[in-house]
């Protein structure tokens, strides 16, 4: 594995995927996947699976009511936190309504 | 009796949204057994599912759950499979509002077979050029300099939230259409939507200072007869209503229901042959607006000729101790001869009556809270 290649990987998030969201993944409920930022993950995310950002994103950028962030246990309250390498993503739907 | 003439070989379907997700009543030519068909989308709040009458199998429904947000998805096989929109009704980018969800379909005029129109709560208008894969916001409604004084705000609308609702396309001119808002009122445009203006003359809006201004009305469903597209109705929060275009000022119908009853409720359906017949669901409107069927007695009440005089129309629903309520998109009629008229309770039952409302049936219990009932 050459250096660059190295790089990518060491960038690379471990993303915890909620139920409600994993059929856009398959049922896959751990993806691994690059970002910068919180919000260039969500673009990932969305760029692998066409449709997930919108059902926790809203249009204007914000997260969703009932949608919760944790960056390694600390909660994200938007998306503009910035990511660092081997960081661990966890994504909630908090509970909401009968 | 004579079968039920639709466009699936007499055979109705009924569309039924839930807060739970979507179910279908499959009911055979004559109308006498049904069969009830899914969930699908379980746990999916479905606001509004409606077959595209133009093709006959195609199908949207309007989708979202406690969690995640709104969604459209799409079907080309009468609802067997089924595929979520590429880009969902939103409202653009810095515009600082946010669709909560898509709370009213409509399939576009019968000369644009892939247009279908979205009202959203806030109030929003959508069109899809595509059968419902990718939606744009009409900027001649949704950034209109006076949408903010039609709209108010949120506090203005519903408890579930502002709607925009009753998208009416004119059979005769798809530029024509009339929309619904609760609160703002009705409104027309006569361009396809780049310009509106509010048509209210006549109709009594109590809850402001001046009873009878130009918007902030709360029409709760408004129809248009497909044969006679010049005649409107209105189920309205104060009241029952029609406009005979071009007539401008709507004409008050309720003020001849029964005083015990009133003229308050969600729903109005129209005949499908015959624009003197229509149908309402009258609900408690009194003091703190219970919204249940006034003294615990549903009952549909029928006007025959265009809201002279109406007929309590009861028999078989339940004589007392009943206090469902039935949402504005939750009843619908068929294209039968007689004509077939179904209802969805709060309570998750499904009425029927095969003989235009002089008889109903329970077709289906135990729903959860049943939004809409559209025939297929």
């Amino acid at each position: 594995m050459d250096a660059r290649s190295l790089a990518i990987l060491e960038s690379i998030m471990r993303v915890l995927i909620p139920d409600p969201l994993r059929s856009y993944t398959a049922g896959i409920a751990v993806v691994n996947a690059p970002g910068a930022t919180l919000a260039e993950l969500v673009d990932e995310l969305d760029r692998r699976y066409p449709g997930l950002r919108f059902r926790i994103i809203d249009e204007q950028g914000g997260i969703r009511r009932h949608i919760k962030f944790f960056v390694n246990g600390l909660q994200a309250c938007d998306l503009r936190p910035m990511l660092r390498e081997r960081d661990e993503v966890m994504i909630v739907c908090a509970l909401s309504g009968g | 009796m004579a079968n039920a003439k639709t466009a699936r070989g007499g055979r109705v379907v009924l569309l039924i949204s839930t807060r739970k997700g979507l179910w279908q009543l499959h009911g055979e030519p004559a109308r006498r057994s049904w069969r009830l068909a899914g969930p699908q989308f379980l746990g999916h709040i479905v606001h509004h599912c409606v077959g595209d009458p133009r093709d006959g199998k195609s199908m949207l429904a309007a989708a979202r759950t406690g969690h995640l947000g709104p969604t459209i998805f799409q079907s080309n096989d009468r609802g067997r499979t089924w595929n979520e929109a590429r880009q969902p009704p939103a409202f653009a980018e810095g515009a600082g509002r946010v669709v909560d969800h898509t709370f009213w379909l409509t399939p576009g005029h019968a000369s644009e077979p892939k247009v279908w129109y979205a009202g959203t709560s806030p109030q929003g208008l959508f069109r899809s050029e595509d059968a419902g894969v990718t939606w744009r916001g009409m900027a001649g409604f949704n950034e209109h300099a006076q949408r903010k004084a039609w709209c108010g705000g949120d506090q203005d609308g519903t408890p579930d939230g502002p709607k925009l609702h009753s998208i009416l396309i004119d059979p005769r001119d798809p530029k024509h259409m009339y929309i619904g808002m609760s609160s703002g009122g009705v409104f027309e445009s006569v361009d396809g939507g780049q310009d509106w203006r509010p048509l209210n003359r006549g109709v009594r809006a109590d809850f402001l200072p001046d009873p009878e201004p130009e918007f902030g009305h709360d029409p709760h469903c408004v129809r248009m007869h497909p044969l006679l597209p010049d005649r409107l109705y209105q189920q309205n929060h104060c009241g029952i209503y029609r406009l005979d275009r071009p007539a401008e000022r709507w004409q008050d119908i309720g003020g001849t229901m029964p005083k015990s009853v009133g003229p308050i409720g969600f729903p109005l359906v129209l005949h499908p042959k015959d624009p003197d017949t229509l149908w309402v669901f009258p609900m408690d409107g009194t003091r703190v607006w219970p919204r249940v069927s006034p003294g615990g007695k549903p009952a549909v009440y029928r006007s025959v000729n265009g809201g002279k005089t109406w007929q309590r129309q009861a028999t078989g629903l339940p004589k007392s101790q009943a206090w469902f309520t039935v949402k504005r998109q939750a009843m619908t009629a068929d294209n039968g001869d007689p004509a077939g008229v179904y209802f969805g309770t709060t309570s998750g039952e499904l009425w029927g009556s095969r003989d235009e409302g002089r008889s109903w049936k329970c077709l289906a219990a135990h729903l959860p809270q049943i939004y809409a009932v559209e025939a297929a």
